[in-house]
This record gives structure tokens, sequence and C-alpha cells, in this order.
């Protein structure tokens, strides 16, 4: 069977080549049971170390124009990415 | 002079740029002691019986009071009470002051404790970590409530601890709406001494680690709200007169802590543009904590604020 794992990385701006400064992993295949809090450091330095190891982008955020008036305010990260990897599990 | 050490401005300027402030091993083992045997011990693991359960039936036993928001917060417990005599410690009396204001109101508690791996295998249920999330709604008042985190034992990495992320607390977010984010660099896990306390902006991003030892984890967290503008309530003696201006990018030697240093510090997360703006934000909180609208920190809101510009543009 095949399975999907996900990986989330969110960079330092928009360039796939920037530093990760954020992350998640979400494992389909039930082999591992990633989590908040689970690692203090990033599986990857920036996003194209990511694709260098195998992870297919799937889904990249885009870049909005800042709305008037709400120009300071923050809410959410900014430059996040969607990788997946296909996974072959057991029956 | 008063017996209610305030803060200073430098802890005040802490607070402003990364949410929270921590003491370690302040409130006396008498009083850890106290809370601990008001609250009681957790009930065995019983086959078929879950976690919450065993969460009901300990705030079944405990002495920590029901109380109804909107209370004032002196006379939300009994006088003697483990809770009582922790408030009433100059030290904490003096960072709530200096941070909620006089007077603050009760908002709610909350007895978190987090459960071993034996009580998810004799009720079920995943024992996984909190999704990270900033409590109550999307708030986007200037001010903040105050939220008082009191580690009553001993934590340590392997009981999980509260996670936080400092430096998020003035992002306008939805409660777990960024439960996405597991990981976060620069997160802090709080593993500490018994008695320690955690002083939080109500925005800060955190959410309870997995507990992985052979025993319950216990904090007890109050959440306050100013009854009165949180302006000026610290130990003013402290703020120097005049911002400290300072060389700004091309800069040949390490500048001294000021509260324009601590203001313009920044966080391991922070994107590089929206870094930016967390220093602007930054700034926006201290002036209205300071009562200065004026006040800037490496010409940040000077530029922006510049009046010739503004004219330029009629």
């Amino acid at each position: 069977m095949v399975r999907q794992k996900v990986l989330v990385l969110y960079l330092a701006n928009s360039a796939l080549d920037s530093p990760v400064v954020a992350w998640a992993v979400y494992d389909g295949s039930g082999e591992t049971r990633p989590m908040a809090g689970d690692a203090d450091h990033p599986p990857y330095r920036t996003g194209v170390d990511a694709l260098r190891d195998g992870w297919r982008l799937i889904q990249a955020s885009q870049i909005l124009p800042h709305a008037r008036g709400e120009e300071f305010d923050l809410a959410y990260l900014k430059y996040e990415f969607f990788f997946e990897q296909l996974v072959e599990t057991a029956a | 002079m008063s017996d209610t050490p305030l803060l200073s401005s430098l802890d005040m300027a802490r607070f402003v740029a990364r949410g929270f402030l921590r003491f370690d091993a302040v409130v006396p083992d008498e009083i850890n002691a106290q809370f601990l045997a008001e609250t009681g011990e957790a009930p065995a693991p019983v086959e078929g019986r879950k976690v919450l359960g065993a969460l009901g039936a300990l705030f079944a036993q405990s002495a920590i009071p029901e109380v109804a928001p909107g209370t004032p917060l002196a006379q939300a417990y009994a006088q003697g009470s483990a809770v009582r005599r922790l408030l009433d410690l100059p030290l904490v009396r003096g960072a709530i002051q200096s941070l909620a204001g006089p007077d603050p109101v009760f908002d709610h508690h909350f007895l978190h404790v987090t459960f071993p791996p034996a009580y998810y295998e004799a009720g079920g249920g995943e024992n996984v970590s909190q999704h990270t999330h900033q409590d109550s709604t999307v708030d986007p008042a200037r001010g903040f409530d105050l939220q008082v985190m009191y580690y009553p034992h001993a934590v340590t990495r392997e009981m999980g601890g509260t996670r936080f992320v400092p430096g998020t607390h003035l992002r306008k977010v939805s409660e777990v709406a960024l439960g996405r984010y597991q990981n976060i660099r620069g997160q802090q896990h709080m593993v500490c001494e018994a008695g320690t306390l955690l002083f939080l902006h109500s925005g800060i991003w955190h959410g309870g680690g997995v507990n992985l030892s052979d025993r319950t984890r216990t904090m007890f967290k109050i959440r306050m709200n100013p009854s009165a503008p949180q302006v000026r309530r610290w130990d003013l003696s402290t703020l120097p007169a005049e911002p400290a201006r300072r060389p700004i990018f091309y800069v040949k030697t390490p500048q001294p802590e000021t509260v324009e240093s601590i203001l313009m510090t920044p966080e391991p997360w922070f994107e590089q543009d929206t870094g930016r703006l967390e220093f602007v934000n930054r700034i926006k909180l201290w002036r209205h904590l300071a009562g200065d609208a004026a006040f800037d920190a490496d010409y940040w809101l000077t530029r922006l604020e510049n009046p010739a510009r503004a004219e330029a543009a009629l």
C-alpha cells in the first residue's frame, strides 16, 4: 500500500532556499507519531534541502499585498510550504 | 518605602519584547507543599476510566475554590490558602501590579494536570502533547490580560512541561487555528524547580507537553484582567528620561543593554520582513504602557511618522 507523509515548512521569506523557522510532520504510514513540541531543531536548514532529500513540493503560500490600515497587523506564519513523500507500507 | 517591589524598566521591556517573565523557585517550599496538599493526589489509574474521569475525581476532592469571573482577585481566595499566600508574596504582588495594574479582576483559573502513560493504558485515549494555541479568542486590544502559571513541584523534560514560544504574544490569532505549527524555532519547555512562576502576556502561544514520566504533572494557572489602564505601573525611577538614541545597521561596537536594545532583539522564529513589524508592534505596546506616544526605538516609527512626508503626500 502507498501512504502519504506530509512535511510543512515555514520559511524566513518567500524564497524556497531561505531558512526554516517552524515545521510540522504528519505521517500517514503510521510508523511515527509526530506531535507538537517533539523537536527543537528543524529537520532541514532550508526548503531546498528538503527537495534534495526527496520531498516533493505540492503547495506554497501566496505573497499577498497588505490591506491599507492593517500594514502592521501580524497573525499566522507567512511563508508556508507543503511537501509530500509517498511511502510503501505493509498491507 | 513600599514593600511591593515593582518591576524595573528593563524587566518591563523584556516582557513587552518576549511576552513573559520567569522567576525560578521563588515560592517557598512550605507554600508548594500546602498547595499540593490542598489539591490532593490524583486517583490511581482504573481500568476503563478515561483520563477526563481521573481529572474530574481530582477536581472533586481539591480544596481550590470555584470562582466566578469578574470577582476582584483580592476576594477570590481565602486568607491562609496556598494560592492567597502565593499572591501575597512581595515579588508576586509587585509583578502583578506592574503588569496588570492595581486591583486586577479574576478571569478564571485552572488546575492543569497532565497524566502519565499508565492512565492512557488503563482508560484508553492517546497520550499526546497539546496543540500550540493562544488562549481565549482573537483579541485586538492594545492592552492585555496577565496569566500566572505556577509550578508547585519540580518538572523534568520527561514530564513534558508547558511549551511556549517567546515573542509570539503580539500576533492576533484565533486560539488553536495555529495548531498546525508543531515546532517553532526558539520554543521553550518549562523544566523547572518547585515554586517556579511564569508571568505571561495573554497572547503568547503555548501548549502542554506530553507526559512520559511515571507521575502526574501539575500546573496552576490564573488569568486576571486589568481594572484600570496598564499605564506607568512599574518602577518609574528606573525609566530613563530620554530614549537611548543609538546607531542602527552600521554599528561597530556592542551596544549597552537598554529598553531599546531589549525591544529590538529578535526571536529565532522571526521571518525576515515581519520581524521588523514585530519591532514596530513592540514599540507601540511600549508607547501604550509608558504613556509616551512619541517613544521610538531604532527610528522605526519616526521614519514612518515623519510629518514632512505626510505633507508631501497631500
